[in-house]
């Protein structure tokens, strides 16, 4: 929480301390929070707007890109292995053609045709010729296969019919997959035969787990029954039903979607290889597809969140700096609108005390004439204890006039004039006449005043009514901080052949440290309850600035305060400015 | 040696009343008037020594009563009363007065009379 104390525009606790006419304008807090939703809002609303239109497009992107890489490896896996399968039956083919009937039957020639093929192709482990009744009539081979009968077996009748046979991968006699290829031949006098040569499946198989190597995903082959013809490791054993349905017919490449045996979500390409028994399959996990597609969302992620970062800072900055600037702005307005009030204040003060304090006179020159003129006749009688006890009565009814006299002329030099009029003014007379007014509150309370302005002080080019309230200022200040029987200070000394100081000094409760700092502020004041209105020491602060002068304070808790005041032996013009309010005693 | 001839001049006639009263007791002759008409009738017929005149008066202040007077009787001299107690009248009296001189109310008889005598010494016998 002191972090936020720390952070905490002015603004914020803002509380309008200054009631009636003029208060602020703004409800500052409010203002800020319009503003930051406002901004924030018309700023991130596109910046999220983007972010979602390109988070689905990327995915559509990288989505239909799998399609088409999938269905490209599966084309190329169908074009290798119908090339490997075709290139195999062509090589049977060119055999039949160009060995004729009596080559072909002939097991010698027949061993040598094997061992060729076995050289050049590899994979091949036994041929043989069979007739056209199904007989096996010769063989080269590890078995002795010869005129085994054929005849009822499938594959021979799908050979005789169709002119080529590729088989289902099988187990065999040889305890090791193979699959068979056979073409039927015509020769060209007419006579018919089968060449049926079998293939390990291993050759086959090799092929796949080359492309599988260059592209991962996992590649495998069915049958049209679904029977696995190549091992996989998540589908199903080989020679058992593959886990996945099997896919409907299609000339063309296929690629879908579906979820594999643990729940995964799969992305499965086929083909028919054409010709023969099988099924291409290409399965691969779509989470590892999506691996780019990852990075890519984590790319926008960052790249959001970065943004949302930095216009939420640029828009809290921004907000923040205008409402405080709003805030400052403000205050000056009312501090100016109360100072215009107070001098008004002053002025209306001044001419209600001038123009009361000469209707006063007037009374309290006849009491004073007429007082004289019984004296004065009193005078002429013959000497009596009356005459003496009268004499008596009207000296003090004069002396009564008079004290009223002084009075009245203190407060028509109080309430003189508001414009700056510098004038030779003797300090310790100023300090005089503001102890006068304050005088019976200070017996009343106990309070002893000490004044003590040095006598090498001369007198000062100075504006005699600034002086007078500044020093009421601080000496009215004094009081509400002294107890009864406070004392209060009054010194006086030549600072430098330019300027003097005064100091009012109290033994009061002081200024709190935090608050010292802002004593002269505005409307800053620990006495609103009892009628403060923290203008005080402001205004004595622009009295001061005005004449030309300073003043600093120091205070400590419990202890006292001291307010020194430096004021220049010669009046500053330049600094005098008119505040244009003519407050002269209207005759 | 001639009693000094005294004019008073202020609204306020109780005070000129009086204060016409006292000056008699201490040998001057004091006549008085509480307005600028009567001031100027009575200056045409008499002639006076001194006239001590309030800054204010009703419908003229005690400025331009002086210069109106001293046309008339040029030989007068003059001393100012005023509740104002301001500085600026003050100074403008001082400055307009010449060889005049400037009280305050409540006035003091005794400074009063020493002034009177002041202001005429050069020219009363």
């Amino acid at each position: 929480m002191s972090f936020w104390k720390h952070i905490k525009p002015e603004f914020w606790d803002h509380r309008d301390v200054a009631s009636g006419r003029h208060r602020h304008l703004f409800n500052l807090r409010r203002i800020w929070y319009l503003s930051v939703l406002l901004t924030a809002g018309v700023s991130l609303m596109p910046v999220f707007f983007l972010a979602a239109i390109d988070y689905q497009v990327t995915q559509k992107a990288i989505e239909s890109e799998n399609m088409l890489r999938t269905s490209r490896l599966v084309s190329n896996a169908r074009r290798t292995l119908s090339f490997f399968l075709l290139e195999r039956k062509y090589a049977l083919e060119f055999l039949v053609r160009d060995n004729s009937y009596e080559q072909l039957i002939d097991n010698e020639r027949l061993n040598t045709i094997l061992a060729n093929l076995h050289d050049s192709f590899g994979g091949f482990t036994d041929i043989g010729v069979i007739d056209i009744h199904g007989r096996q009539i010769a063989y080269s081979g590890p078995f002795d296969l010869v005129d085994r009968d054929y005849s009822r077996q499938s594959w021979f009748e799908e050979v005789m019919e169709q002119g080529g046979y590729v088989s289902d991968i099988f187990m065999g006699y040889r305890r090791s997959p193979h699959l068979v290829i056979a073409v039927k031949h015509t020769s060209p006098d007419g006579r018919i035969l089968v060449l049926r040569v079998d293939l390990e499946a291993e050759k086959f198989h090799s092929e796949l787990i080359d492309i599988e190597i260059r592209h991962g995903g996992e590649m495998f082959i069915i049958n049209h029954d679904g029977i696995l013809q190549t091992p996989s490791r998540r589908f199903g054993y080989m020679f058992e039903k593959m886990i996945l349905p099997v896919p409907p017919f299609s000339e063309s490449t296929q690629v879908f979607e579906t979820r594999g045996p643990e729940g995964e979500e799969l992305v499965v390409g086929y083909a028919y290889l054409e010709g023969t028994p099988f099924i291409l399959m290409v399965a691969k996990t779509k989470s590892n597809l999506m691996q780019p597609w990852l990075k890519a969302r984590q790319q926008i992620l960052v790249y959001l969140v970065v943004s949302v970062m930095v216009i939420l800072i640029a828009v809290l900055v921004v907000a923040t700096y205008l409402v405080s600037k709003i805030h400052a702005a403000d205050q000056t307005r009312v501090a100016a609108l109360h100072k215009v009030e107070y001098v008004n204040k002053m002025a209306s003060i001044g001419r209600l005390a001038a123009g009361v304090a000469h209707e006063i006179n007037n009374p309290l020159a006849i009491i004073n004439e007429k007082a004289g003129l019984m004296k004065d006749l009193m005078a002429q009688q013959e000497p009596s204890p009356l005459q003496v006890k009268m004499q008596g009565l009207l000296d003090s009814i004069q002396n009564s006039v008079n004290r009223c006299a002084t009075i009245t002329r203190r407060l028509l030099s109080f309430a003189r004039q508001s414009d700056v009029t510098l004038d030779l003014v003797d300090i310790r007379n100023v300090i005089e006449n503001v102890i006068g007014f304050l005088g019976k509150e200070s017996e009343y309370r106990n309070i002893s005043i000490d004044v003590d302005i040095a006598p090498d002080i001369p007198f000062i080019k100075s504006d005699r009514g600034k002086l007078e309230q500044i020093f009421l200022n601080l000496m009215n200040n004094a009081f509400s901080a002294l107890s009864d029987g406070g004392h209060l200070q009054v010194i006086g000394r030549k600072k430098s052949e330019k300027d003097i100081n005064i100091s009012v000094i109290d033994d009061g409760c002081g200024i709190h440290p935090d608050d010292i700092k802002r004593v002269f502020e505005p409307f800053f004041s620990t006495r609103t309850q009892q009628g403060g209105t923290g203008l005080g020491l402001s205004i004595t602060h622009g009295l001061v600035q005005e004449l030309g002068g300073t003043i600093t304070v120091e205070s400590q808790l419990g202890k006292g305060t001291r307010f020194n005041i430096t004021l220049p032996l010669r009046g500053d013009a330049a600094k005098v400015e008119k505040n244009g309010t003519d407050s002269r005693i209207a005759g | 040696m001639e009693p000094i001839r005294v004019l008073l001049a202020d609204d306020e006639e109780e005070l000129v009343v009086t204060l016409a009263e006292r000056l008699e007791i201490r040998g001057f002759v004091a006549e008085w008037v509480t307005t600028v008409e009567a001031a100027c009738a009575i200056l045409r017929d008499k002639a006076y020594d001194v006239a001590v005149l309030d800054v204010k008066l009703p419908g003229m202040s005690g400025l331009d009563l002086k210069r109106k007077m001293a046309r008339i009787a040029p030989e007068l001299k003059f001393i100012f009363m005023t509740g104002h107690g301001s500085a600026d009248s003050f100074n403008e009296c001082a400055a307009e007065a010449g060889e005049s001189y400037f009280l305050m109310k409540p006035i003091n008889i005794d400074v009063l009379v020493q002034k009177i005598r002041q202001v005429t010494g050069g020219s009363v016998k």
